[in-house]
Protein backbone atom coordinates (compact mmCIF):
# COMPACT_ATOMS: atom_id res chain seq x y z
CA UNK A 1 0.00 0.00 0.00
CA UNK A 2 1.19 3.72 -0.77
CA UNK A 3 0.73 6.39 0.98
CA UNK A 4 0.32 10.07 -0.21
CA UNK A 5 1.93 11.67 2.63
CA UNK A 6 0.27 15.35 3.17
CA UNK A 7 1.51 18.12 4.92
CA UNK A 8 1.10 17.34 8.63
CA UNK A 9 -0.38 19.85 10.82
CA UNK A 10 1.83 19.91 13.42
CA UNK A 11 5.19 18.61 14.25
CA UNK A 12 7.22 18.54 17.24
CA UNK A 13 10.86 17.55 16.60
CA UNK A 14 13.43 16.54 19.21
CA UNK A 15 10.87 18.40 22.32
CA UNK A 16 12.51 18.68 25.58
CA UNK A 17 11.01 20.00 28.16
CA UNK A 18 12.67 20.44 32.02
CA UNK A 19 11.13 21.50 34.68
CA UNK A 20 12.86 22.74 38.24
CA UNK A 21 15.93 20.25 37.20
CA UNK A 22 13.14 17.43 36.16
CA UNK A 23 13.01 15.98 33.10
CA UNK A 24 9.78 16.18 32.00
CA UNK A 25 9.78 14.96 28.04
CA UNK A 26 12.44 14.07 26.47
CA UNK A 27 13.36 14.59 22.43
CA UNK A 28 10.38 13.69 21.63
CA UNK A 29 9.50 12.84 17.79
CA UNK A 30 5.87 13.77 16.42
CA UNK A 31 3.82 14.56 13.83
CA UNK A 32 -0.15 14.46 12.88
CA UNK A 33 -1.83 14.67 9.41
CA UNK A 34 -4.82 15.85 8.70
CA UNK A 35 -7.89 13.95 9.52
CA UNK A 36 -5.83 11.76 11.63
CA UNK A 37 -7.23 10.81 14.99
CA UNK A 38 -4.35 10.47 17.52
CA UNK A 39 -4.56 9.56 21.05
CA UNK A 40 -1.91 9.98 23.50
CA UNK A 41 -1.51 7.15 26.45
CA UNK A 42 0.16 7.44 29.71
CA UNK A 43 0.29 6.82 33.10
CA UNK A 44 -0.17 9.82 35.87
CA UNK A 45 3.02 12.49 35.43
CA UNK A 46 3.87 11.07 32.14
CA UNK A 47 3.93 14.52 31.14
CA UNK A 48 1.02 13.88 28.77
CA UNK A 49 -0.89 17.50 29.61
CA UNK A 50 3.39 19.14 29.33
CA UNK A 51 3.22 17.49 25.86
CA UNK A 52 -0.22 19.04 24.63
CA UNK A 53 0.87 22.53 26.47
CA UNK A 54 4.15 22.46 24.20
CA UNK A 55 1.98 21.60 21.27
CA UNK A 56 -0.16 24.32 21.53
CA UNK A 57 1.91 26.95 22.21
CA UNK A 58 0.98 27.10 26.09
CA UNK A 59 4.54 26.33 26.92
CA UNK A 60 8.07 26.90 25.58
CA UNK A 61 9.98 23.14 25.38
CA UNK A 62 13.27 23.78 27.02
CA UNK A 63 14.51 21.95 23.09
CA UNK A 64 13.87 20.93 20.33
CA UNK A 65 10.62 23.00 18.23
CA UNK A 66 7.25 22.04 17.25
CA UNK A 67 5.98 23.24 13.91
CA UNK A 68 2.78 24.43 12.60
CA UNK A 69 1.20 24.19 9.41
CA UNK A 70 0.51 27.94 8.12
CA UNK A 71 -2.65 29.50 9.49
CA UNK A 72 -3.51 26.08 11.64
CA UNK A 73 -6.33 26.12 13.35
CA UNK A 74 -6.33 24.85 16.56
CA UNK A 75 -9.89 23.94 18.42
CA UNK A 76 -8.86 23.15 22.21
CA UNK A 77 -10.40 21.82 25.07
CA UNK A 78 -8.50 21.91 28.66
CA UNK A 79 -8.74 19.21 30.94
CA UNK A 80 -10.61 21.32 33.71
CA UNK A 81 -12.08 25.15 33.38
CA UNK A 82 -11.59 26.89 37.02
CA UNK A 83 -13.82 29.63 36.30
CA UNK A 84 -13.47 32.31 39.09
CA UNK A 85 -17.22 32.56 40.65
CA UNK A 86 -17.02 36.21 40.44
CA UNK A 87 -17.00 35.98 36.79
CA UNK A 88 -20.09 35.85 35.08
CA UNK A 89 -20.37 34.50 31.74
CA UNK A 90 -22.89 33.25 29.73
CA UNK A 91 -22.40 30.13 27.68
CA UNK A 92 -23.19 32.28 24.88
CA UNK A 93 -20.56 34.80 25.04
CA UNK A 94 -17.78 31.89 26.30
CA UNK A 95 -18.21 30.78 22.66
CA UNK A 96 -17.93 34.35 21.22
CA UNK A 97 -15.01 35.10 23.37
CA UNK A 98 -13.71 32.05 21.43
CA UNK A 99 -14.82 33.02 17.54
CA UNK A 100 -16.36 36.68 16.85
CA UNK A 101 -18.97 34.43 14.41
CA UNK A 102 -22.48 34.92 14.59
CA UNK A 103 -25.01 34.27 16.30
CA UNK A 104 -26.22 31.13 14.45
CA UNK A 105 -23.18 29.75 13.83
CA UNK A 106 -22.81 30.11 17.71
CA UNK A 107 -26.35 28.36 18.12
CA UNK A 108 -25.34 25.34 16.14
CA UNK A 109 -22.31 24.84 17.64
CA UNK A 110 -24.39 24.62 20.74
CA UNK A 111 -26.33 22.10 18.61
CA UNK A 112 -24.15 20.09 17.58
CA UNK A 113 -22.45 19.84 21.74
CA UNK A 114 -25.89 18.49 22.41
CA UNK A 115 -26.38 21.23 24.56
CA UNK A 116 -28.82 23.97 22.71
CA UNK A 117 -31.03 25.15 25.28
CA UNK A 118 -27.44 26.52 27.72
CA UNK A 119 -26.96 29.91 25.73
CA UNK A 120 -28.04 32.11 28.23
CA UNK A 121 -27.03 29.99 30.90
CA UNK A 122 -23.90 31.09 33.18
CA UNK A 123 -20.60 29.30 32.52
CA UNK A 124 -20.19 29.01 36.75
CA UNK A 125 -23.47 26.75 37.00
CA UNK A 126 -23.25 24.05 34.51
CA UNK A 127 -22.55 20.60 35.31
CA UNK A 128 -19.41 18.83 34.88
CA UNK A 129 -21.06 17.44 31.61
CA UNK A 130 -22.56 20.16 30.55
CA UNK A 131 -19.31 22.12 30.53
CA UNK A 132 -17.67 19.69 28.31
CA UNK A 133 -20.25 19.93 25.84
CA UNK A 134 -19.96 23.92 26.28
CA UNK A 135 -15.72 23.75 25.75
CA UNK A 136 -16.57 21.35 22.64
CA UNK A 137 -18.93 24.01 21.07
CA UNK A 138 -16.03 27.06 21.86
CA UNK A 139 -14.03 24.59 20.10
CA UNK A 140 -15.72 23.41 16.74
CA UNK A 141 -17.02 26.62 17.02
CA UNK A 142 -13.68 27.69 15.14
CA UNK A 143 -13.67 25.06 12.40
CA UNK A 144 -10.60 23.96 13.40
CA UNK A 145 -7.92 22.06 11.29
CA UNK A 146 -6.78 20.16 14.89
CA UNK A 147 -8.89 19.71 18.00
CA UNK A 148 -6.97 18.66 21.01
CA UNK A 149 -8.92 17.79 23.82
CA UNK A 150 -6.91 16.98 27.04
CA UNK A 151 -8.79 14.20 28.82
CA UNK A 152 -11.95 14.84 27.44
CA UNK A 153 -14.46 12.56 29.87
CA UNK A 154 -13.18 13.10 32.82
CA UNK A 155 -16.15 13.23 35.19
CA UNK A 156 -18.50 11.58 32.56
CA UNK A 157 -19.90 8.31 33.11
CA UNK A 158 -19.46 5.12 31.19
CA UNK A 159 -21.97 5.51 28.63
CA UNK A 160 -21.92 9.87 28.44
CA UNK A 161 -17.79 8.68 27.78
CA UNK A 162 -18.81 6.21 24.92
CA UNK A 163 -21.50 8.61 23.19
CA UNK A 164 -18.84 11.80 23.60
CA UNK A 165 -15.95 9.38 21.43
CA UNK A 166 -18.59 8.71 19.03
CA UNK A 167 -19.27 12.70 18.87
CA UNK A 168 -16.07 13.31 17.90
CA UNK A 169 -15.72 10.59 15.79
CA UNK A 170 -18.77 11.87 13.77
CA UNK A 171 -17.25 15.55 13.74
CA UNK A 172 -14.25 13.93 11.99
CA UNK A 173 -16.25 12.18 9.55
CA UNK A 174 -17.96 15.68 8.54
CA UNK A 175 -15.81 18.09 9.02
CA UNK A 176 -12.23 16.12 7.72
CA UNK A 177 -10.51 18.36 11.21
CA UNK A 178 -7.37 15.76 12.79
CA UNK A 179 -8.19 15.31 16.35
CA UNK A 180 -5.34 14.70 19.34
CA UNK A 181 -6.67 13.43 22.45
CA UNK A 182 -4.86 12.58 25.61
CA UNK A 183 -6.45 9.66 27.65
CA UNK A 184 -5.24 7.58 30.73
CA UNK A 185 -7.32 4.59 29.66
CA UNK A 186 -6.62 3.02 25.80
CA UNK A 187 -9.37 0.93 26.06
CA UNK A 188 -12.12 3.09 25.81
CA UNK A 189 -10.63 5.45 23.14
CA UNK A 190 -9.36 2.44 21.03
CA UNK A 191 -12.00 1.99 18.64
CA UNK A 192 -12.00 6.01 18.22
CA UNK A 193 -8.55 6.14 17.33
CA UNK A 194 -6.35 5.91 14.22
CA UNK A 195 -3.20 5.54 16.04
CA UNK A 196 -1.97 5.12 19.62
CA UNK A 197 1.10 6.90 21.46
CA UNK A 198 2.22 5.59 25.16
CA UNK A 199 4.19 7.64 26.87
CA UNK A 200 6.29 8.13 29.54
CA UNK A 201 8.67 11.08 29.64
CA UNK A 202 9.40 9.49 26.19
CA UNK A 203 7.66 8.25 23.25
CA UNK A 204 7.55 4.27 24.33
CA UNK A 205 5.83 2.77 21.15
CA UNK A 206 3.09 3.87 18.75
CA UNK A 207 1.20 2.53 16.49
CA UNK A 208 -2.29 1.08 15.47
CA UNK A 209 -4.17 0.97 18.70
CA UNK A 210 -3.84 -2.86 18.96
CA UNK A 211 -0.23 -3.17 18.60
CA UNK A 212 0.41 -0.63 21.49
CA UNK A 213 -2.04 -2.89 23.39
CA UNK A 214 -0.09 -5.69 22.83
CA UNK A 215 3.37 -3.97 23.11
CA UNK A 216 5.67 -5.01 25.89
CA UNK A 217 5.82 -1.52 26.88
CA UNK A 218 2.82 -0.47 27.50
CA UNK A 219 1.71 -3.67 29.17
CA UNK A 220 4.91 -2.72 31.70
CA UNK A 221 3.43 1.03 32.38
CA UNK A 222 -0.45 -0.31 32.45
CA UNK A 223 -0.36 -4.06 33.45
CA UNK A 224 -2.94 -6.54 31.94
CA UNK A 225 -5.96 -4.67 33.72
CA UNK A 226 -7.80 -3.68 30.92
CA UNK A 227 -6.76 -7.40 28.93
CA UNK A 228 -10.99 -8.56 29.43
CA UNK A 229 -11.97 -5.23 27.25
CA UNK A 230 -9.18 -5.40 25.08
CA UNK A 231 -9.71 -9.29 24.26
CA UNK A 232 -13.72 -8.16 23.31
CA UNK A 233 -12.01 -5.67 21.09
CA UNK A 234 -9.77 -7.89 19.36
CA UNK A 235 -12.28 -10.17 18.82
CA UNK A 236 -14.13 -7.89 16.68
CA UNK A 237 -11.77 -6.11 15.31
CA UNK A 238 -8.24 -7.22 15.03
CA UNK A 239 -6.59 -7.70 12.07
CA UNK A 240 -2.90 -7.46 13.18
CA UNK A 241 -0.61 -9.31 15.66
CA UNK A 242 2.28 -6.75 15.38
CA UNK A 243 4.12 -6.31 18.03
CA UNK A 244 4.67 -2.57 18.26
CA UNK A 245 8.89 -3.08 20.20
CA UNK A 246 10.41 -2.75 16.77
CA UNK A 247 9.52 -0.49 14.31
CA UNK A 248 5.97 0.73 13.48
CA UNK A 249 3.95 0.42 10.67
CA UNK A 250 2.34 3.57 10.29
CA UNK A 251 4.50 6.09 7.89
CA UNK A 252 4.40 9.30 9.81
CA UNK A 253 7.55 8.60 11.72
CA UNK A 254 9.43 7.73 8.62
CA UNK A 255 8.52 11.11 7.32
CA UNK A 256 11.96 12.65 7.92
CA UNK A 257 12.38 13.95 4.36
CA UNK A 258 9.77 16.61 4.43
CA UNK A 259 10.32 20.17 4.74
CA UNK A 260 7.92 22.13 7.19
CA UNK B 1 -11.75 77.00 32.14
CA UNK B 2 -13.23 79.06 35.19
CA UNK B 3 -15.55 75.78 36.38
CA UNK B 4 -12.35 73.87 37.20
CA UNK B 5 -11.62 76.75 40.07
CA UNK B 6 -13.90 75.33 42.06
CA UNK B 7 -12.16 72.79 44.15
CA UNK B 8 -15.81 70.63 44.65
CA UNK B 9 -15.77 70.50 40.64
CA UNK B 10 -11.90 69.17 40.60
CA UNK B 11 -12.92 66.76 43.51
CA UNK B 12 -15.19 65.24 41.22
CA UNK B 13 -13.68 64.88 38.13
CA UNK B 14 -10.99 63.77 39.69
CA UNK B 15 -13.12 60.43 41.12
CA UNK B 16 -14.94 60.24 38.21
CA UNK B 17 -11.19 59.96 36.40
CA UNK B 18 -10.17 57.09 38.70
CA UNK B 19 -13.17 55.53 38.77
CA UNK B 20 -13.22 54.67 35.13
CA UNK B 21 -10.00 53.05 35.24
CA UNK B 22 -10.27 51.05 39.03
CA UNK B 23 -13.85 49.69 37.51
CA UNK B 24 -12.61 47.45 34.49
CA UNK B 25 -9.09 46.82 36.32
CA UNK B 26 -11.36 45.96 39.39
CA UNK B 27 -13.06 43.10 37.64
CA UNK B 28 -9.90 41.73 36.57
CA UNK B 29 -8.37 42.06 40.14
CA UNK B 30 -11.21 40.10 41.47
CA UNK B 31 -11.50 37.80 38.51
CA UNK B 32 -8.15 36.69 39.19
CA UNK B 33 -7.49 36.87 42.44
CA UNK B 34 -5.09 39.52 42.60
CA UNK B 35 -6.17 41.84 45.45
CA UNK B 36 -3.19 41.23 47.61
CA UNK B 37 -1.21 41.68 44.55
CA UNK B 38 -3.27 45.07 44.13
CA UNK B 39 -2.45 45.68 47.75
CA UNK B 40 1.47 45.19 47.48
CA UNK B 41 1.81 47.39 44.49
CA UNK B 42 -0.28 50.28 46.13
CA UNK B 43 2.13 50.12 49.46
CA UNK B 44 4.75 49.86 47.65
CA UNK B 45 3.86 53.13 45.93
CA UNK B 46 4.58 54.83 49.24
CA UNK B 47 8.03 54.20 48.76
CA UNK B 48 7.84 55.97 44.97
CA UNK B 49 6.31 58.77 47.06
CA UNK B 50 9.18 59.36 49.00
CA UNK B 51 11.85 58.59 46.33
CA UNK B 52 10.29 61.90 44.66
CA UNK B 53 10.10 63.72 47.97
CA UNK B 54 13.84 62.92 48.21
CA UNK B 55 14.70 63.94 44.67
CA UNK B 56 12.09 66.90 44.06
CA UNK B 57 10.87 65.48 41.40
CA UNK B 58 6.69 64.85 40.29
CA UNK B 59 5.15 62.45 42.33
CA UNK B 60 3.46 60.44 39.85
CA UNK B 61 6.40 59.27 37.16
CA UNK B 62 8.73 57.65 40.96
CA UNK B 63 4.79 56.17 41.85
CA UNK B 64 4.42 54.56 38.61
CA UNK B 65 8.25 53.53 38.44
CA UNK B 66 8.01 51.88 41.92
CA UNK B 67 4.87 50.63 41.40
CA UNK B 68 5.65 48.67 37.90
CA UNK B 69 8.77 47.36 39.52
CA UNK B 70 6.98 46.27 42.47
CA UNK B 71 4.41 44.28 40.09
CA UNK B 72 6.95 42.57 38.22
CA UNK B 73 8.60 41.36 41.04
CA UNK B 74 5.47 40.21 42.66
CA UNK B 75 4.41 38.43 39.38
CA UNK B 76 7.73 36.83 38.77
CA UNK B 77 8.21 35.36 42.17
CA UNK B 78 5.06 33.94 41.96
CA UNK B 79 5.61 32.80 38.55
CA UNK B 80 8.34 30.81 40.04
CA UNK B 81 6.06 29.31 42.19
CA UNK B 82 6.87 30.53 45.59
CA UNK B 83 3.46 30.32 47.94
CA UNK B 84 1.83 33.39 46.49
CA UNK B 85 -0.36 34.41 49.28
CA UNK B 86 2.35 34.90 51.97
CA UNK B 87 5.15 35.98 49.77
CA UNK B 88 2.58 38.75 48.87
CA UNK B 89 1.51 39.11 52.54
CA UNK B 90 5.11 39.81 53.34
CA UNK B 91 5.89 42.10 50.09
CA UNK B 92 2.61 43.82 50.95
CA UNK B 93 3.22 45.03 54.75
CA UNK B 94 7.31 45.40 54.16
CA UNK B 95 6.83 47.66 51.61
CA UNK B 96 4.17 49.87 53.90
CA UNK B 97 6.39 49.75 56.63
CA UNK B 98 9.84 50.63 54.61
CA UNK B 99 8.03 53.28 52.79
CA UNK B 100 6.26 54.91 56.34
CA UNK B 101 10.16 54.80 57.64
CA UNK B 102 11.90 56.36 54.48
CA UNK B 103 9.43 59.13 54.49
CA UNK B 104 10.52 60.30 57.96
CA UNK B 105 14.29 60.31 56.52
CA UNK B 106 13.38 63.16 53.55
CA UNK B 107 14.51 65.99 55.24
CA UNK B 108 13.18 69.82 54.88
CA UNK B 109 9.90 68.95 53.84
CA UNK B 110 7.26 68.77 56.07
CA UNK B 111 5.41 65.48 54.40
CA UNK B 112 1.61 65.22 54.63
CA UNK B 113 1.41 61.65 55.79
CA UNK B 114 -2.16 61.66 55.80
CA UNK B 115 -2.70 62.55 52.59
CA UNK B 116 -1.07 60.14 50.89
CA UNK B 117 -2.05 57.16 53.27
CA UNK B 118 -5.70 58.37 52.87
CA UNK B 119 -5.92 60.62 49.61
CA UNK B 120 -6.89 64.63 49.80
CA UNK B 121 -9.36 64.44 47.15
CA UNK B 122 -10.42 68.48 47.89
CA UNK B 123 -6.06 69.34 47.17
CA UNK B 124 -6.17 68.32 43.88
CA UNK B 125 -4.92 70.66 41.36
CA UNK B 126 -5.59 70.97 37.95
CA UNK B 127 -2.12 69.87 37.17
CA UNK B 128 -3.42 66.91 39.17
CA UNK B 129 -6.33 66.48 37.13
CA UNK B 130 -4.65 66.26 33.81
CA UNK B 131 -2.64 63.62 35.47
CA UNK B 132 -5.48 61.69 36.41
CA UNK B 133 -7.17 61.73 33.22
CA UNK B 134 -4.40 61.25 31.57
CA UNK B 135 -3.31 58.03 33.04
CA UNK B 136 -7.39 56.87 33.28
CA UNK B 137 -7.42 57.41 29.31
CA UNK B 138 -4.24 55.55 28.65
CA UNK B 139 -5.22 52.70 31.09
CA UNK B 140 -8.84 52.35 29.73
CA UNK B 141 -7.17 52.42 25.91
CA UNK B 142 -4.85 49.52 26.99
CA UNK B 143 -7.49 47.51 28.47
CA UNK B 144 -10.07 48.28 25.79
CA UNK B 145 -6.89 47.00 23.14
CA UNK B 146 -6.42 43.56 24.81
CA UNK B 147 -9.76 42.85 26.44
CA UNK B 148 -10.92 39.59 24.56
CA UNK B 149 -7.38 38.44 25.06
CA UNK B 150 -7.15 39.45 28.83
CA UNK B 151 -10.61 37.72 29.61
CA UNK B 152 -9.94 34.62 27.76
CA UNK B 153 -6.43 34.18 29.14
CA UNK B 154 -8.29 35.43 32.59
CA UNK B 155 -10.62 32.01 31.91
CA UNK B 156 -8.06 30.17 31.12
CA UNK B 157 -4.38 30.88 29.50
CA UNK B 158 -3.66 27.41 27.58
CA UNK B 159 -7.19 27.99 25.61
CA UNK B 160 -6.15 31.62 24.83
CA UNK B 161 -2.77 29.88 24.11
CA UNK B 162 -4.04 27.53 21.73
CA UNK B 163 -6.81 29.92 20.01
CA UNK B 164 -3.69 32.52 19.00
CA UNK B 165 -3.73 34.69 22.19
CA UNK B 166 -1.02 35.64 24.37
CA UNK B 167 -1.17 35.50 27.92
CA UNK B 168 2.11 36.36 28.79
CA UNK B 169 1.45 39.85 26.95
CA UNK B 170 -2.57 40.28 28.85
CA UNK B 171 -0.62 39.81 32.35
CA UNK B 172 1.85 42.51 31.32
CA UNK B 173 -0.44 45.21 30.34
CA UNK B 174 -2.70 44.29 33.55
CA UNK B 175 0.61 44.56 35.90
CA UNK B 176 1.46 48.32 33.94
CA UNK B 177 -2.33 49.25 33.92
CA UNK B 178 -2.38 48.84 37.63
CA UNK B 179 1.10 50.61 38.14
CA UNK B 180 -0.52 53.19 36.46
CA UNK B 181 -4.18 53.35 38.19
CA UNK B 182 -2.06 53.61 41.76
CA UNK B 183 -0.19 56.52 40.23
CA UNK B 184 -3.38 58.16 39.54
CA UNK B 185 -5.34 57.18 42.72
CA UNK B 186 -2.93 57.53 45.30
CA UNK B 187 -3.81 61.54 45.72
CA UNK B 188 -8.08 60.51 45.70
CA UNK B 189 -8.08 57.82 47.91
CA UNK B 190 -4.37 57.52 49.42
CA UNK B 191 -2.31 54.58 49.28
CA UNK B 192 -4.45 52.43 51.66
CA UNK B 193 -7.78 52.51 49.93
CA UNK B 194 -6.71 51.82 46.56
CA UNK B 195 -7.51 48.31 46.66
CA UNK B 196 -11.19 49.24 47.64
CA UNK B 197 -11.76 51.26 44.73
CA UNK B 198 -10.56 48.30 42.99
CA UNK B 199 -12.30 45.64 45.09
CA UNK B 200 -15.67 46.94 45.69
CA UNK B 201 -17.26 48.71 43.17
CA UNK B 202 -16.52 44.89 40.90
CA UNK B 203 -17.83 43.02 43.87
CA UNK B 204 -21.18 45.43 43.84
CA UNK B 205 -21.61 45.14 40.57
CA UNK B 206 -21.00 40.79 39.78
CA UNK B 207 -24.52 41.11 41.56
CA UNK B 208 -26.34 42.24 38.49
CA UNK B 209 -23.95 41.75 35.96
CA UNK B 210 -24.32 38.21 32.96
CA UNK B 211 -20.94 38.86 30.83
CA UNK B 212 -17.56 40.23 31.85
CA UNK B 213 -18.11 43.47 29.80
CA UNK B 214 -21.19 44.12 32.06
CA UNK B 215 -19.82 43.65 34.97
CA UNK B 216 -16.94 45.92 34.39
CA UNK B 217 -19.55 48.72 32.81
CA UNK B 218 -21.12 48.15 36.31
CA UNK B 219 -18.39 48.67 38.15
CA UNK B 220 -18.11 51.70 36.70
CA UNK B 221 -21.40 52.78 37.46
CA UNK B 222 -21.49 52.30 41.06
CA UNK B 223 -18.02 53.64 41.00
CA UNK B 224 -19.98 56.97 40.16
CA UNK B 225 -22.38 56.27 43.03
CA UNK B 226 -19.92 56.09 45.08
CA UNK B 227 -17.92 59.03 44.35
CA UNK B 228 -20.70 61.66 44.21
CA UNK B 229 -22.59 60.47 47.82
CA UNK B 230 -19.10 59.48 49.30
CA UNK B 231 -18.40 63.78 48.22
CA UNK B 232 -21.51 64.66 49.14
CA UNK B 233 -21.64 63.47 52.52
CA UNK B 234 -17.98 64.61 52.91
CA UNK B 235 -19.46 67.85 52.22
CA UNK B 236 -22.40 67.64 54.14
CA UNK B 237 -20.98 65.77 57.83
CA UNK B 238 -16.62 67.40 57.13
CA UNK B 239 -16.06 63.55 57.05
CA UNK B 240 -12.17 62.85 54.91
CA UNK B 241 -13.30 62.41 51.47
CA UNK B 242 -11.31 59.16 50.36
CA UNK B 243 -12.85 57.10 52.93
CA UNK B 244 -16.14 58.46 52.73
CA UNK B 245 -15.61 57.23 48.98
CA UNK B 246 -14.88 53.73 50.31
CA UNK B 247 -17.26 54.01 52.33
CA UNK B 248 -20.22 55.00 50.33
CA UNK B 249 -18.81 51.95 47.94
CA UNK B 250 -19.12 49.31 50.78
CA UNK B 251 -22.67 50.79 51.26
CA UNK B 252 -23.89 50.36 47.98
CA UNK B 253 -22.35 46.44 48.28
CA UNK B 254 -24.33 45.81 50.71
CA UNK B 255 -27.26 47.40 49.59
CA UNK B 256 -27.16 45.89 46.19
CA UNK B 257 -26.91 42.39 48.62
CA UNK B 258 -29.67 43.08 50.83
CA UNK B 259 -31.62 43.35 47.49
CA UNK B 260 -30.94 40.42 46.40
CA UNK B 261 -31.60 38.25 49.43
CA UNK B 262 -34.51 40.14 49.34
CA UNK B 263 -35.33 39.81 45.38
CA UNK B 264 -34.70 35.73 45.40
CA UNK B 265 -37.16 35.55 48.47
CA UNK B 266 -39.55 37.29 46.31
CA UNK B 267 -39.05 35.22 43.45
Amino acid sequence: MTVNLPLPLLQARGVAVRKGGRDILQAIDFAISPGEIVTIVGPNGSGKTTFLRALIGALKPSSGRVIRRPKLRIGYMPQRLAIDRNMPLTVDRFLSLGDAKGATSRQQALETAGIPQLAGNQMTGLSGGELQRALLARAILREPDLLVLDEPTQGLDQPGEAAFYRLIADLREQTGMAVLMVSHDLHVVMSASDRVICLNGHICCEGAPTQVSAAPEYRALFGHGTDGALALYRHEHDHSHDECGHDHAHPHHHDTGATP
Amino acid sequence: MTFLDDFLVRAALAGVGVVLIAGPLGCFVVWRRMAYFGEATAHASLLGVTLALALEVAIWPAVVAVAALMAVTVALLSARGHAADTILGVLAHGALAAGLVAIGFVSGVRVDLTGYLFGDIFAVSQADLAVIWGGATLGVSALAFVWRSLVNSTINEELAAAEGGNPERDRLVLTLALAVLIAVAIKVVGVLLITAMLIIPAASARIVARTPEGMALAAIGVGLVAVASGLWSSWEFDTPGGPSIALAATAVFALANVARLAFRRAA
